[in-house]
């Protein structure tokens, strides 16, 4: 049984959504995620400044078994990523939800959030996967 | 219903996470591949390979049988217990499977072989075994355990009787030796020194405990296919199989062609294919951002390629693969990677030995 903090809201795609207020949500990958890929070898991250729609492929997560894209889970700009991952990407699997945070997003609508999986519906899409 | 190995309760007392490996349920990891990795590099690992299959091959003509059905020489073993890698081919000279076979005395070897093509190759044993007085015997009474690194030798000898420890004293790589209840090799799969040792199926779970209080690391199947990339070993299935011929998998130096009367299954064939120039397998490396992975396509000036098996090498803390290309030497190529192509260098594959960069 995996780690799926209730504060936090979900993509299917397994991205997970912190809101810091003022319209800025951190983003990251779900503990669920990073278990199934396995070691972390890269993460590409977007650029500060980028615009970014929801579902667009954004960054890349590179493990020793597979690479997988990240989606946008709003639209906005991105105004932050964690610089750390460039040296340190197992952080990722250390600390998915803490320390191993990929990106900020200022969104554009945060209400947008709203339509986003809380802890249960994110669980329940693992379970039909 | 999948097959368990005598280690299978270990495994999940470790932490284990289980994966389906050609119908047997082995560990993948024990958390993290990359420090497992590492561990082999360093220090010690230790690997359950309960799923190879052991054959013994004895009898009056287990000699000429066996120069029959390997394209390397078993007569060119003389010291009792020595090793010798070969492929076994089919008449068009692809790749039935790739082996070990022991040098005991000429009426006496034994083969270990891989799990995924089992019974094919018992078959294929079986079936070449036609008209030579040889007695093929499976071993299904014993665990294996591969223990590797530069800390495995003497980790392993702790749980070594005096016997024991005196029968591989001074044992050269690739050789083995019967000490009482142990089959003890210096043979591997990661490019370190270490042993290779069938243990009787009721001592393995002790066994395995005991080298893990000696402070031997359990390693997954996910590490084991990181450490032989890095050492250039081949993987059955991935850089070969039954329309790839040894020549172009980077095995024509398990090709015995003298003496020239030798017959062998797929000699015909392969003597046509090295008339003809063959493709061949070469080592790539990115330094760059990314990994390369198996079944990315490749261009050469002399046309296209695949990379076989690729990973992230944690050792050298970049990509590296291995790939078909047309025959030539660029000293470079293009890979494409997730719609882009990338240009990487073309080098010898074997990347890491003994813990050290081979680049």
């Amino acid at each position: 049984m995996s780690n799926i903090p209730s504060d936090l809201r979900y993509a299917a795609t397994h991205e997970w959504v912190r809101p810091e207020g003022d319209g800025v949500f951190t983003v990251g990958i779900s503990e669920h995620a990073q278990d199934l890929l396995g070691d972390m070898v890269f993460v590409d991250l977007p650029d500060a400044g980028d615009k970014v729609s929801t579902g667009d492929d954004v960054a890349v997560a590179e493990s020793v078994k597979a690479a997988s894209d990240v989606y946008a889970p709003l639209t906005g700009e991105v105004i932050a990523i964690n610089e750390d991952l460039e040296d340190s990407p197992e952080l990722v699997n250390s600390d998915p939800y803490g320390d191993g945070w990929l990106f900020k997003i200022k969104a554009d609508d945060p209400e947008e959030v709203e339509g986003l999986l809380n802890a249960e519906g994110y669980q329940a899409s693992i379970d039909e996967e | 219903m999948s097959s368990k190995t005598a280690l299978h309760a270990k495994h999940l007392e470790a932490g284990a996470k289980m994966v389906d490996f050609f119908g047997w349920e082995m560990p993948i990891s024990y958390g993290s591949q990359i420090e497992e990795h590492h561990a082999v590099r360093q220090d010690a690992g230790m690997f359950d390979v309960s799923h190879m299959t052991i054959v013994d091959v004895t009898g009056e003509q287990a000699q000429p049988y066996l120069r029959y059905l390997l394209a390397n020489d078993v007569a060119k073993l003389q010291d009792k217990g020595k090793a010798l890698y070969s492929g076994m081919l089919n008449e068009a000279g692809g790749v039935v499977d790739d082996l070990i076979v022991y040098h005991f005395d000429a009426t006496n070897y034994r083969l270990v072989v891989n799990s995924a093509t089992r019974e094919k190759d018992m078959n294929w044993l079986l079936s070449k075994a036609e008209g030579f007085a040889v007695t093929i015997t499976e071993k299904p009474d014993f665990a294996m355990l591969a223990v590797q690194g530069p800390g495995a030798k003497d980790k392993a000898a702790n749980l070594f009787s005096e016997a024991q420890k005196e029968a591989v004293a001074g044992m050269k790589p690739f050789y083995g030796v019967q000490a009482e209840d142990l089959f003890i090799a210096t043979t591997g799969y990661t490019g370190e020194a270490g042993y290779e040792i069938m243990v009787p199926v009721a001592r393995a779970a002790q066994f395995w405990q005991e080298l893990l209080n000696a402070g031997v690391k359990p390693c997954g199947l996910g590490a084991r296919d990181t450490l032989r990339l890095e050492a250039g070993m081949n993987l059955y299935g991935q850089d070969m199989d039954e329309t790839i011929s040894p020549l172009a998998a980077n095995m024509g130096w398990t090709i015995t062609w003298e003496p020239a009367e030798r017959n062998f299954v797929g000699r015909q064939a392969l003597e046509t294919l090295k008339a003809q120039g063959t493709d061949k397998l070469v080592g790539l490396v990115m330094k760059e951002k990314g990994v390369l992975r198996a079944g990315q396509k490749i261009k050469t000036d002399n046309g296209e390629g695949v990379i076989t098996s690729g990973t992230f090498s944690p050792t050298l803390g970049h990509a590296i693969a291995m790939a078909r290309i047309p025959a030539g030497t660029p000293a470079t190529v293009e890979v494409e990677m997730r719609k882009k192509w990338v240009t990487v260098d073309v080098v010898k594959p074997c990347f890491v030995r003994n813990g050290k960069s081979a680049l």
